[in-house]
């Protein structure tokens, strides 16, 4: 637990970062805290951009390949900015027999979109969860953060499209 | 002091409820909220409003998902006291379910609970779940909670507490099924200052939500739980590793370690004693193989999730090589009961080798899906078709448990008492508690297929069995599902099974074949129906049949 105290100035003065290095504050930017920053450059940017990776590494005196592998092995964290919506289809076990197949073949259909896939003009990315721990409603899906259980694959359709417009307004 | 501290809230407590003549309950757990049971929450406070005697409240988890939100309204006075619950309550409803109370109830909202799903139950872990208000330590400490951790600490030696827990003899509810005595005695036996008690909340076994919901409905049950712990084996720090993806249930165990540091029953000197306990929360980043414990450990140290061979276990060499003590969500929140009750009285459940009760979440097809707690030795049939109610359209096939690592339990076998050796024998494993019910509709192959999918994702890529292995299966799988594969292919995959079975560095590896091994055990006709020359008179299959059948007409 090698602490270090020795502020790095951040990439640029954007605001959200002052938030990441709130997180390594809080964790004595410990190397240990490597997996809690990430998460946070993640809430608070989107997705971890080559930028974040070096600044991270610097601050938390972790090597940029121990960062880089740990970005790619869990799969919460991004590497690729997301869609303007996203649409998280669960395809655990419960949902998978409810119909989760359906579904993402019904966004890919009509999107042109597979899992982990965003649609060319940015507006809508398509992720897959292993459980959502929402069994008892599926299938599932979460749309932009907001859980949709016991869907059709026309409802799941009508309900992106609902977002999609809305945000256009 | 802590006793009397307690026993001030209690009083406060019964005093606020005495008040009240009736006791509206909405269920604010993750299954409930996202159908909007906020809404609910928020229409029935305000229309409540100025109405004297009525207090509304969030709780967590009722047990019945499918049909949420739940809401529960208790009465002690008029025409209908006692309780009532309402299912698929909307915010439109709020003013009829107020105009009711302490009259006929809302009978288009009514949920019969005089049905086995609710009176089959033994609820010991969730006994508080859909009772108490998940985000106030004092309705948990009115129910007796945090009492096991102040008797641990002020009346009994470490030791004694690891009697108790080896006396009811509780096995881990991971999925293993260790002894949890022999565990917490290994631990305790290690030198050393420094330890760590690590809770193991990271459930990503698909179609399993036993864990969430605890966590979101009585998060201060597996504090005390893991506080316990700590003082048995000697350990002052604790770590809750929580899957990222349940977000609900992280803020509710910020909220509840913050309360019990305030109030004194975690953090430095524990109830007043000379016990530190403080415990920190890890969030998972989506990584099926963290739930191992050497590769849960090496992402708590901000690494790749990745296992190492054992022994040496993390009892002697854990979190940062410290002796470390790692158990399950369910463990832990069996703990406080059980050192309230006595070892022998936990004993005095289940069967002779599995005792206590065990938490399952029945989901697939079957009525009630949702969230139940059963003595151990209850049969699968009593659990699938009296607590479940049944499979709504068609036949029930079988039984899944164990997720990726179990197997498919045929409809014949329902007779058998659900323990850890029972399961075993039928070549599937007690797993964390997910079962998913399959009906006729369901193939077989394609749930082997999709157990395997799921496991050639998930392998972390350090041995080779399991990373090569069970790509070579899926591909196996696959081409036998699609109707184009021979018996040598089918020679090639049980050889496979048997190949990662005995080779793979961890668990995931070595339980990866399960699915496909029990569904070849039970369902063996499922696959010879889909190869070219399954059939025993050299006849083409059925994907062949079709085929020819195509090309007559």
């Amino acid at each position: 637990m090698v602490s270090n105290t020795r502020k790095l100035e951040p990439p640029s003065d954007d605001k959200r970062w002052r938030i990441v290095v709130g997180t390594m504050r809080r964790n004595g930017f410990a190397r240990h805290s490597l997996i809690e920053t990430l998460h946070t450059v993640q809430e608070s940017f989107g997705f971890l951009d080559e930028e974040s990776l070096h600044y991270v590494a610097e601050s938390l005196r972790v090597p940029l390949s121990q960062v880089y592998g740990v970005s790619t092995f869990y799969h919460l964290f991004s590497l690729k900015p997301a869609g303007k919506h996203t649409c998280v289809t669960c395809t655990g076990t419960a949902c998978y027999i409810k119909g989760a197949p359906q579904l993402l073949a019904a966004i890919a259909d009509k999107h042109g979109i597979n899992p982990e896939e965003t649609t060319e003009d940015g507006n809508l990315s398509l992720l897959t969860a292993r459980c959502v721990g929402s069994c008892g409603l599926g299938p599932v899906a979460v749309v932009d953060g907001e859980v949709v259980g016991k869907l059709t694959p026309d409802e799941l359709l009508a309900r992106l499209q609902e977002v999609m417009d809305h945000h256009d307004d | 002091m802590m006793i009397e501290r307690f026993e001030e809230i209690t009083t406060e407590e019964q005093t606020a409820v005495a008040e009240h003549d009736h006791t509206v309950k909405v269920c604010v757990a993750a299954g409930c909220l996202s159908s909007q049971s906020d809404q609910v929450l928020d229409a029935l406070k305000n229309g409540v409003g100025e109405h004297r005697g009525c207090h509304v409240k969030g709780v967590g988890c009722m047990g019945l998902c499918s049909q949420g939100p739940l809401v529960a309204v208790e009465s002690k006075t008029g025409a209908k006291s006692g309780s009532v619950m309402y299912q698929n309550v909307k915010a439109e409803d709020a003013p009829d379910i107020i105009q009711s109370l302490g009259k006929k109830p809302v009978a288009r909202l009514e949920l019969k609970t005089n049905v086995p799903f609710f009176q089959r139950q033994t609820k010991i872990v969730l006994e508080n779940c859909g009772e108490i208000d998940p985000e106030r330590i004092e309705e948990y400490i009115a129910v007796e909670g945090y009492q096991g951790l102040l008797t641990a600490v002020t009346e009994l030696s470490p030791i004694e507490v690891i009697d108790e827990i080896v006396r009811s003899g509780l096995r881990g509810r991971g999925g293993g099924g260790y002894p949890t005595g022999l565990k917490w005695t290994t631990v305790a036996k290690m030198d050393g200052p420094t330890k760590y008690v690590i809770c193991n909340a990271d459930e990503g076994d698909p179609g399993a939500f036993m864990d969430r919901s605890v966590l979101e409905s009585d998060p201060h049950r597996v504090l005390e739980g893991m506080a316990i712990a700590g003082y048995a084996v000697g350990a002052t720090e604790g770590y809750i590793y929580v899957r990222g993806e349940y977000p609900l249930a992280v803020e509710r165990l910020k909220i509840a370690i913050r309360q019990a540091n305030r109030l004194g029953v975690l953090g430095s000197k524990v109830c007043g004693t000379t016990f530190d306990f403080n415990v920190h929360i890890r969030l998972g980043a989506g990584a099926f193989v963290c739930g191992e414990e050497t590769a849960l450990i090496a992402s708590i140290e901000g690494k790749r999730g990745t296992p190492r061979p054992r022994p040496p276990y993390p009892a002697e060499y854990g979190l940062w090589g410290k002796p470390t003590l790692i158990n399950n969500v369910e463990t832990f929140a069996n703990v406080p009961a059980i050192v309230r009750k006595g070892g022998a009285w936990y004993a005095g459940i289940g069967t002779e080798k599995s005792k206590g009760t065990k938490v399952f979440a029945l989901a697939g097809s079957i009525q009630n899906t949702g969230l139940i707690e059963v003595p151990m030795g209850m049969s699968l049939r009593e659990i699938i078709f009296e607590i479940g109610g049944g499979v709504p359209n068609g036949n029930c096939k079988a039984v899944q448990t164990g997720g990726p690592s179990g197997g498919c339990i045929p409809a014949d076998y329902f007779d058998t008492p659900v323990d850890y050796e029972s399961l075993k024998a039928l070549g599937s494993i007690m797993g964390s508690g997910g079962m998913i019910i399959m009906d006729d509709s369901s193939s077989m192959v394609d749930v082997a297929r999709y157990f395997m999918e799921f496991c050639m994702t998930e392998s972390c890529g350090k041995c080779v069995p399991c990373r090569v292995g069970t790509v070579h299966m899926h591909t196996l799988l696959n081409k036998i599902y699609k109707g184009e594969a021979r018996r040598h292919d089918l020679e090639t995959l049980e050889k496979l099974c048997d190949l990662v079975m005995n080779t793979s560095l961890c668990g995931l590896g070595q339980t990866a074949p399960n699915p496909v091994l029990s569904t070849l055990r039970y369902f063996r006709h499922e696959y010879m129906d889909l190869l070219v020359d399954g059939a025993e008179d050299g006849r083409g299959a059925t994907a062949v049949d079709a085929q020819l059948l195509e090309a007559q007409s």
